[in-house]
Order: structure tokens, then sequence, then C-alpha cells
């Protein structure tokens, strides 16, 4: 068969395609985003032989692929490495209850921080679960993992965690398909108090977990996924876990090093082949993308016994991701350094698009806030997270999904009043609902502002889960409807928009205004395949 | 054969449609193929670069290596300038000369093409102005692509199959456009170069 070029994400969803999934859910996320995009456009995904959607967050996709597995079918859940946070509680309990039907968690990091707020390593999440994880180096190896990894997850009745890095994800490569397996029929777990965390079965099953780690550990050892490429000059060895392969051999002629390299995709770690590297070779290097996991467990607290050089001795930088330069440099290979960089380029951070409904919402708010001291705007994660930029300086928090209108309603309670919570309408069906129930509880003098623009934007235009559904939301957790405005931000409207929030920041309780007009991203979308369907119907 | 590309410009310009046709010609031609693209916040609006690695030997890291490039196409003279770093001894600089003035401290446009003129194998080509001749604007990018290929050491052939894959569904027309395009733009690089 031919091979297809796809991005690593269109890979491992062509994979679990192929390998049979019933069922996918995610929150987009950057760069996670296109596993899901890309299942829902398959010809299965629109026939509805695979369930896939996009969930109102990565919690509720997590525990909706356990109810796919808890009937025997195989289902996969993708979210961006922070996603795996909010996803956390239904993912720790998943490795105590097991899996029925193969389940897959894809996690994609983003060391570098090239979308996120943080580089955290997903690796530690599967060490903290237990539960074998698998990181491919290429794309067809994320392909082919994919089909291993639900053979090991039924095999062993358990999740597995794949995690992916930006470069992988959005990367592509030419990848050899293999043969398309069919769907797993209905079938109930074997035993009926699997799924039961009451305490006596949790122990139990706790036990088990802990009792399964060995085989585990050996299915490692035996994995395809750890391979120990034997060398002659063994006064190096290098342990190099994922993509960070590729950045290694890129330095050498061949893709062949002088020195034993043991390639880490399957954890738990292969004890004994990293035990007969460290035996064999004077020295070790460690190469990792995101945080130290592998060098830390080699080095112990005591860290006395060879060298092992990586992230933490400073052989490569604490942060950011890998590339070959940095890898070889932590070699002492002399590399060409290229030509100066030029004198006449300046930064070009992103920016707001022309004609976008936050700018409109953020010129009203700033002017509306102009007799107010600065300090008491608590946004969100999505696009308008750039009115923190220039012109607008508009924001002064950005921390976690949902966070605007929890902290706006705790810097409120501790006396900063007014406080101006912003949040996007994918942001507040994500965790803004909760929040917001708390702050009419609390009858807190916040004012919300709802950015609906109808769309998950920054991340292409996926489905809000919330949309047209958002006064009545408030409404339904209690909000007064007198309190609630549903503003056009457009600059004709500006004065009467600015004079509603205005009004609403001297109000003593809570208040929601929703300025509401399309992205014009995706309004831009609707247009141009409007006119392809003119067009090829008029053909 | 190896060629590594950098593609650069800023979001919403394209320069993925510019990978996807280099992408697919290189999997007709048998090479082997990889090519990181950059998606998420820095989309909007901000700078946007690709990296395009093509070879007849597989190929290792995702990302070029400082120094290896051997060719920068942009869609924005600015942002041909920003991996100019990573550029190998002789290598090509492919820009449109357009900027995209979307920052208040743009530099001096002068400045930034005279720095560009210096460099021993450079092409500047006006491919919105070729596009609009042609009748459509839309196809500037592929007028910068027609300028890049003199000296990509690939059967032009394959750039005009990877169209038909791509732009098909759109219609001959389209097709049509695109390969004019294409040529328009070779055709000036040939021109240049020679």
């Amino acid at each position: 068969m031919n091979k297809i070029p796809l991005l690593g994400d269109e890979a491992i969803a062509q994979a679990a395609i192929d390998a049979g999934v019933s069922a996918v859910y995610a929150y987009p996320g950057t760069p996670s985003t296109e596993i899901t995009e890309y299942i829902l456009k398959s010809k299965e995904a629109r026939e509805g032989e695979i369930a896939a959607s996009w969930t109102s967050n990565e919690k509720t996709a997590m525990e909706s692929v356990l109810g796919t597995s808890y009937v025997g079918k195989r289902g996969m859940v993708c979210m961006k490495h922070v996603g795996l946070n909010v996803a956390a509680d239904a993912f720790l309990n998943s490795a105590i209850t097991g899996a029925n039907g193969g389940l897959i968690v894809v996690a994609a990091g983003d060391p570098s921080m090239h979308s996120s707020q943080n580089e955290q390593d997903s690796r530690f999440f599967g060490n903290f679960a237990m539960i074998p994880m698998l990181e491919p180096s290429n794309q067809q190896q994320a392909y082919d993992m994919i089909h291993y990894g639900y053979e090991l997850s039924e095999k062993f009745e358990i999740p597995v965690l794949m995690r992916i890095t930006t470069r992988l994800a959005h990367s592509r490569a030419g990848v050899n398909q293999s043969k398309k397996r069919k769907q797993n029929a209905l079938k109930m777990p074997k035993t009926a108090k699997q799924f039961i965390l009451l305490p006596g079965n949790a122990r139990r099953r706790y036990k088990m977990l802990l009792d399964t780690q060995d085989a585990f550990t050996a299915e490692s050892e035996n994995s395809v996924f750890n391979e120990y490429i034997d060398a002659d000059e063994k006064h190096l060895g290098v342990i190099a876990c994922g993509i960070s392969y590729n950045y290694l051999v890129e330095n050498y002629p061949d893709h062949k090093t002088p020195f034993p390299v043991l390639k880490i995709g399957q954890y738990p770690l292969p004890r004994k082949l990293i035990e007969k590297m460290y035996n064999e070779c004077e020295e070790i290097l460690v190469l990792e993308e995101g945080y130290p996991l592998v060098e830390e467990s080699l080095r112990g607290f005591m860290n006395n016994g060879k060298t092992i050089k990586g992230r933490l001795d400073g052989s490569i930088p604490r942060d950011g991701e890998l590339n070959p330069n940095i890898v070889a440099q932590a070699l002492g290979i002399p590399h060409f350094e290229g030509r100066e960089s030029s004198q006449h380029v300046v930064g070009r951070p992103p920016s707001l698009c022309k004609g976008c409904p936050h700018i409109y919402s953020y010129n009203a708010l700033n002017e509306a806030l102009e007799k107010y001291a600065r300090g008491r705007v608590f946004a969100d994660i999505g696009c308008y997270t750039l009115g923190a930029l220039e012109p607008f300086n508009a924001i002064n928090t950005c921390v976690d999904m949902g966070a605007s209108i929890t902290m706006a309603r705790g810097a409120a309670d501790a006396g900063l009043v007014p406080a101006v919570a912003v949040i996007g309408d994918s942001t507040f069906s994500h965790s803004g609902m909760t929040g917001l129930l708390d702050a009419i509880l609390g009858k807190v003098p916040i004012t919300v502002m709802i950015l609906d623009n109808g769309t998950t934007a920054m991340t292409g235009g996926q489905y809000s889960n919330a949309h047209g559904k958002i006064e009545d939301i408030c409404i339904g957790l209690g909000m007064d409807k007198k309190h609630i405005h549903v503003l056009n931000p457009i600059q004709k409207h500006h004065d009467e928009n600015m004079a509603v929030i205005k009004k609403e920041l001297e109000y003593n309780g809570v208040s929601v205004i929703i300025p509401r007009r399309e992205c014009i991203q995706t309004l831009a979308a609707k247009i141009r395949a409007e006119k392809r369907k003119v067009k090829l119907a008029t053909q | 054969m190896k060629k590594d590309i950098i593609l650069a410009g800023v979001g919403g310009q394209g320069i993925l449609s510019i990978a996807a046709i280099i992408g697919t010609a290189a999997m007709g031609a048998d090479l082997y193929l990889k090519q990181a693209e950059v998606h998420g916040m820095s989309q909007r609006g901000g700078d946007v670069h690709s990296n395009l690695r093509l070879s007849d030997k597989p190929v290792a890291s995702d990302l070029i290596p400082q120094g290896h490039a051997d060719m920068i196409i942009a869609i924005e003279p600015m942002e041909s300038l920003r991996y100019v770093s990573m550029l190998a001894e002789n290598a090509w600089l492919i820009t449109n000369s357009t900027p995209h003035v979307n920052i208040k401290n743009y530099p001096e446009l002068h400045d930034i093409l005279t720095e560009i003129s210096a460099l021993p194998q450079h092409i500047i080509i006006d491919a919105d102005n070729i596009a609009k001749d042609l009748g459509s604007k839309r196809a500037a990018n592929m007028v910068i692509l027609g300028a890049a290929l003199p000296f990509l050491d690939m059967d032009i052939k394959l750039f005009h199959d990877a169209i038909k894959t791509i732009f098909g569904r759109k219609g001959d027309d389209v097709v049509q456009m695109n390969i004019d395009a294409l040529k328009a733009g070779w055709d000036f690089a040939s021109s240049k170069a020679l």
C-alpha cells in the first residue's frame, strides 16, 4: 500500500480508525486538536460507525471513553498536556478500575510552550497512575503504537497513555497503513465489581494494579519500541526517549552513532536494558523531551553512581524543546553555526484578527473601567487572551480554563470591587459554569463578560458546547435576568455597550454580559464553503 | 538529493498551502518527507514558519539543524529574514516583495530588501502583482513557489500533478490558474538567476 502523508496527530487518528476504535472524545487543545478533527472528518465517523465528538471538557471526555471501555469497545480520548490535569480524577481512577475494551489516552505536550501556559510532562501522569505508556519517535511509530497500544490495553485490561509532543503532533511524514480491524462487539466486564470503586473493591483493584507492575516492566523489556542499538565505543551510552532519538541520529552519517543507544518508546522503563547500558558504558547521556523523568530516576537521590548527563547537570537546557543543535552541543559535536541573524527583523506577536468581535468588547470594557484603578480584569484561555497585549492591555490574569470567574470571585470577596471576569463561550462550557454558580450563591459583586463568538476559535473553530444556551444556563444557575445583557460587539454600538458595562460594574451582585458576534474566521470559512457549493451546483 | 526548506510568512498567508503542494510532489517522487507546521496561538497574525525536509534517504529530525537549510521560501520580505541564520553556505532565499504591515515598528522596507539583495543567491518577486495580472490574487503563493522551483531539482510535472490533487475538487479553472501562476514564478526566477 502507498504511504500517505500524515501529521503525527493524523497518524494516531488513522491508526485508531484502522484498529477498530468505536468512540473518540476530546476537548480541543493545541497540539492535540487535529487527532479528533481527522476522526470527525472520516467516513467512519460521518456514517456513524465511530462515535466521535467534542466534549465540554477533558474530564467529561475521559469519563465518556471509560464508558466505552466498560462495554468492551475500543475508545480513545485526546487532549493537550494541561487537559490531563482537568481529566486527572477520572484518569487516575481509571487505572484502578482498569479497562475492559482497549482504552488509549493521548496527551499531547507542548515543550517550549508554543501555545500553552506550561510545559508539564505527561509521562509523570503515566507514572503517577502506574499504567503503561507509549512515546513514539516518528509518525509511523505513532501509527503502529496505537495498534499495539490497544492490544496491550486489552491484554492487561488497563488504560494506556500515549504521550506525544508538538513536533510530532504537527509534523507530516509518509505513513504506511496496516489492515483495518473490525470493532469489538459489546462485552460487559468480567466481574461486576471491577468498576465500583467502593473502598473494599478499590483496595483489591489497587493491589491488582501493584501486582501487575512487574508484568508491565517485562512487557517494556521485550517491546519492539524499546531498542538497544549496540556500538563499539563504550565511553558513552545515550538513552533517547521518543522524538529525541531523531535529534540524536540527525548528527551522524547514515543515522548511525559510534556509541550504544537505548531508544525508549515504552514505559515503565525497561530496567534490564538500562542496567545493561549502565554497566557497559562509562557515562550516560539522557535525551528526553520535557522534564528529566528518566534522568532523575537514573541519578537517584544520592546521585553517587556513574556520571549521568542531561537536563539536570546543564548538558541540555533545563527547559524548552530539544533540537538537533542542542543535542550536538551536548555531544561536543562542532556544528556549522550558520549566518548571523538579520538586523532588520522585529517581533511579530500574534494579534486579534481584523474585525474580531473581541476588539470591540475590550474597547468598551476598557472605557467602562476608566474611572477605576487598574488590575481588576480576570481573563481566561482563548483568542481573547491576546487582550493582554498592545493596544488593549485589557486583562490582568490568564491561568487555567475557567479561572477567570473564580479568581474574580475570590478577589471580590477579598475586597477588590468591582472585579471583572472575561471568559469565552467555549471556556465557559468547559469550566466556567460551576464557578458562576458559586459566585451567584455567594452574591459576589462581579461582572462576568462571556465573549460569545459561537466557536472554539483559538484551536481552529470547533463546536462550542454551550452554543445557543448561554443565557439559559446562566438563568438556570440562578442569575437574575435583569442583570444578563447581550451586546453586539461592533464599533457602531460602542457607546451603548460601554454604558451597559459601566452600569453593571456598579451593581452589587453578579452581572453577566454577553458580547455576541460570530468569529470572523469561522464566518469567512462558512462563506467560502457556501460559494463553493453554489459554484459546483452551477457547473 | 536533500532539500531542507524553511517556509515563512504571517499567520493566515497560507504557507501551509505551499507546504502541501511541495509535500504532495515529494511523495509523488518517492522522496522521504518531514514537514513541521505551526498551529494554534501563533496563527493569529503572528509570524509562522514551517520546516520542510525532502530527501532520497530517510529523514531523522523534524526540525532542520541550524546552518543546514538549503532554501527559504517566504510570502513576506521581513519574514524571509527571520530565519536567515538557518541557511547553509550556498542556499537560496526566495521571497515575495510585498510587506505585510500589522505591527507599528515594521522596519524600513528598503533596508530589508537591501539585506536580501546582499545575499549571493536570492529572488525577490512581486508575486501579488504577477498573480493579479493572471487574474487571481489568491494565486500569489503559487507564483512564489514557482519562483523556487528552478532551484529545487524536481520535475515541474510533479508539481502540476500535486496541484491537480490538491485543487482538483475546486474545478479545472482553479487548477489551470495555479499551474499558470507556478509557470509565471518559474519564468521570473529563471530570467533572474541565469
